[in-house]
């Protein structure tokens, strides 16, 4: 079994975010690191792999920026077994759709795998359309953001957490799959698998490997033009009680009544 | 004047509040059509509820061949309807399905998509949609460049507007390919009714963290005085002490009530993410320190254990 699993590199959530003049986000400010959500489709991916017990390989793709390796070598610090980093300048401002067009490609050189695995946004963009352009552009079975997913033979079945209902959802492979942060803890990285990582293959594809013309893809190729960012206006300071003896149950009563929500 | 397509959100052709709320939104670009793909005996009641929120069409999509599968039907099926109609833009909620239909139209019409609009307006005759970014740090202003708007909208990004349109029924066939048939629902369990307000829809939610020990009814007490919807953080969804689909934040829901209570959450940025947009925001910690005080319209520093009881038995005095 062959299983491609979709990492993204990011920026820390936990840092102040800043835009570029052209309005896209200034990814050199800030560093970046692999999106916490795919770390739970690598752990799946492993898992799937593991449970397997056959030689099945995983391998981490990615598409993004020089540093963007970084998420690679993480997933290889797991357990993958080998790494495609797509680099171009060109692709700098890509949206999703011209994101998908790329690892879509990527995927189809790196030989059609049995499963295309994704994490359930990015946690900068949180979209969560790219695994359904993913199989919409290959073609295959769509069974994402799965909570819980089981192989039985050539079929994955995950279960699907909806707004208003639990879904099972089974595919045959080939599928693209993506899973969501209750699939189960991501494994971190031992030191025997940050050593093993340095000797696992690395490949980096440009957009003329894969037959991209750069004119479908960054930003003056996007369908979408972002016009305007703006800081939210900070909130302004509240007002903050100490509870002392119910002073502070009656002073959020007032403050409700106030705002006549009571 | 251009046909909006409004994909009609519902469960079993009880009609779900964001649609009417996207037909509002329909009625600033054009002349709002519904999309209704479900059960052909719903569709008589699902026009007699969008016609009275505007909406001049109602396509009708027969589903009984395609409700076995996810998604990729549904996206064929906007797309064929597109093709007729043409619209000047296609609005779809924004809920976990609603984007990926959207992703896939988006490939298959060639036309650029927004995702979890907070706001639709229209400038030179086109809409310009406003998207809160960065765990709602940032807000941007974006338009689609390419093709049909694809636009999905967030729940309360506008307020249902009543109004009689012509809600003319008009059954399309479509064709779907077995391509579109391939990721197949195998069981489907409906989310048991709490008794309170959706979630994603309520004007007030109370949210309990990892403070409240495991035990909710002081929160759920709250909620029920105020008649609010209940939410969660990660932390007390990890621990089993609620579904996942009460948590509130980054991977669970975003919401943007009239009123979040926060009560025993220290609120990280992945919880700040579902709830920063909140139009008034309250806390209840014992820690001064917490990150969620500076959020706050009003904080109490104290044990939930005794503010909430104490604040739901004011509530209920008050309200007599
Ligand atoms: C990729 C990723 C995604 C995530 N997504 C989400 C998400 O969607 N939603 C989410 O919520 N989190 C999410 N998290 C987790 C998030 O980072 C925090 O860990 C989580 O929000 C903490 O929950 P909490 O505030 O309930 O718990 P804690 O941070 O432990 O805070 C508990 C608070 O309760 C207070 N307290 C304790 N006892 C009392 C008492 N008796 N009375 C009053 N106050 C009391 C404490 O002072 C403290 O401030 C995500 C994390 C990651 C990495
Ligand atoms: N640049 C990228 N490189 C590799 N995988 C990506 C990239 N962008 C998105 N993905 C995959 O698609 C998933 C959903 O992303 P998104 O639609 O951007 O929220 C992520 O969790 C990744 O698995």
């Amino acid at each position: 079994m062959n299983i491609v699993v979709c990492v993204k590199y990011v920026p820390d959530a936990t840092a102040e975010q800043r835009f570029e003049s052209d309005n896209t986000v200034d990814r050199g400010a800030v560093d970046g690191l692999l999106s916490e959500l795919d770390e739970y489709a690598v752990e799946q991916a492993l898992q799937l792999k593991e449970a397997a017990g056959d030689d099945s390989t995983v391998t981490a793709l990615t598409v993004g920026p020089e540093k963007a390796v970084d998420a690679v070598r993480k997933a290889l610090q797991m357990g993958a077994d080998q790494g495609v980093h797509v680099q171009d300048d060109e692709i700098a401002g890509s949206d999703a759709v011209a994101t998908s067009l790329v690892l879509a490609k990527a995927v189809e050189k790196i030989g059609q795998p049995d499963i295309v695995m994704c994490g359930m946004a990015s946690t900068d963009g949180a979209m969560s359309v790219v695994p359904a352009m993913l199989a919409e552009r290959l073609g295959l079975p769509q069974v994402t953001l799965g909570s819980r997913i089981e192989r039985k033979e050539n079929q994955l079945a995950v279960q699907r957490d909806g707004d208003t209902a639990t879904e099972v959802v089974i595919g045959t492979m080939p599928l693209v799959a993506s899973v969501t942060d209750q699939s189960g803890e991501a494994r971190y990285p031992s030191f025997k698998g940050i050593m093993a990582a340095k000797k696992k293959p690395l490949e980096t594809y440009s957009l003329g490997d894969l037959g991209v013309d750069a004119g479908e893809v960054g930003l003056s190729a996007a369908w979408t033009a972002v016009e305007e960012t703006a800081a939210r206006p900070p909130r302004t300071a509240g007002e903050i009680v100490k509870d002392e003896d119910g002073s502070g149950a009656t002073a959020l009563a007032e403050f409700l009544a106030s705002k006549k929500f009571i | 004047m251009s046909e909006v397509l409004v994909l009609v959100d519902h469960v079993d052709g009880a009609v779900r509040k964001p649609t009417l709320e996207l037909l509002a939104i329909a009625k600033r670009i054009g002349s709002p059509s519904a999309v209704f793909i479900g059960g052909a005996d719903k569709a008589d009641a699902v026009a007699e509820s969008v016609k009275g929120y505007g909406a001049e069409k109602v396509y009708v999509v027969d589903d009984a061949e395609i409700k076995g599968y996810l998604v990729a039907p549904k996206a064929e099926a906007l797309q064929q309807i597109a093709d007729q109609a043409s619209p000047a833009a296609i609005l779809i909620p924004s809920s976990a399905e609603g984007k990926e239909i959207a992703g896939r139209l988006a490939i298959k019409l060639e036309s650029g998509l927004i995702t979890d609009a907070v706001d639709v307006q229209v400038e030179d005759g086109a809409p310009v949609t406003t998207q809160s970014i960065f765990a709602g740090s940032y807000t941007a202003k974006a338009k689609v460049t390419k093709g049909t708007p694809i636009i999905t909208v967030k729940p309360n990004s506008a307020a249902p507007e009543e109004g009689a349109g012509a809600g003319t029924v008009e059954k399309v066939s479509v064709t779907i390919s077995d391509a579109a048939k391939t990721a197949k629902i195998a069981a489907s369990n409906p989310r048991a009714a709490t008794g309170r307000p959706e979630l994603t829809e309520a004007a007030i939610v109370v949210s309990g963290g990892r403070g409240t020990g495991g035990d909710f009814s002081e929160v759920e007490g709250l909620a029920d005085a105020l008649g609010a919807a209940v939410g969660a953080s990660r932390a007390a969804v990890d621990s089993g002490w609620k579904p996942h689909a009460f948590q509130i934040g980054q991977t669970g829901k975003v919401v943007s009530p009239q009123l979040y209570v926060a009560a025993g959450i220290s609120g990280a940025i992945q919880h700040r993410a579902g709830m920063q947009t909140s139009k008034t925001i309250v806390a209840v910690n014992k820690d001064e320190e917490a990150p969620i005080f500076e959020l706050v319209d009003f904080g109490v520093v104290g044990d939930l254990h005794t503010v909430l009881p104490a604040v739901t038995a004011e509530v209920e005095k008050r309200k007599g």
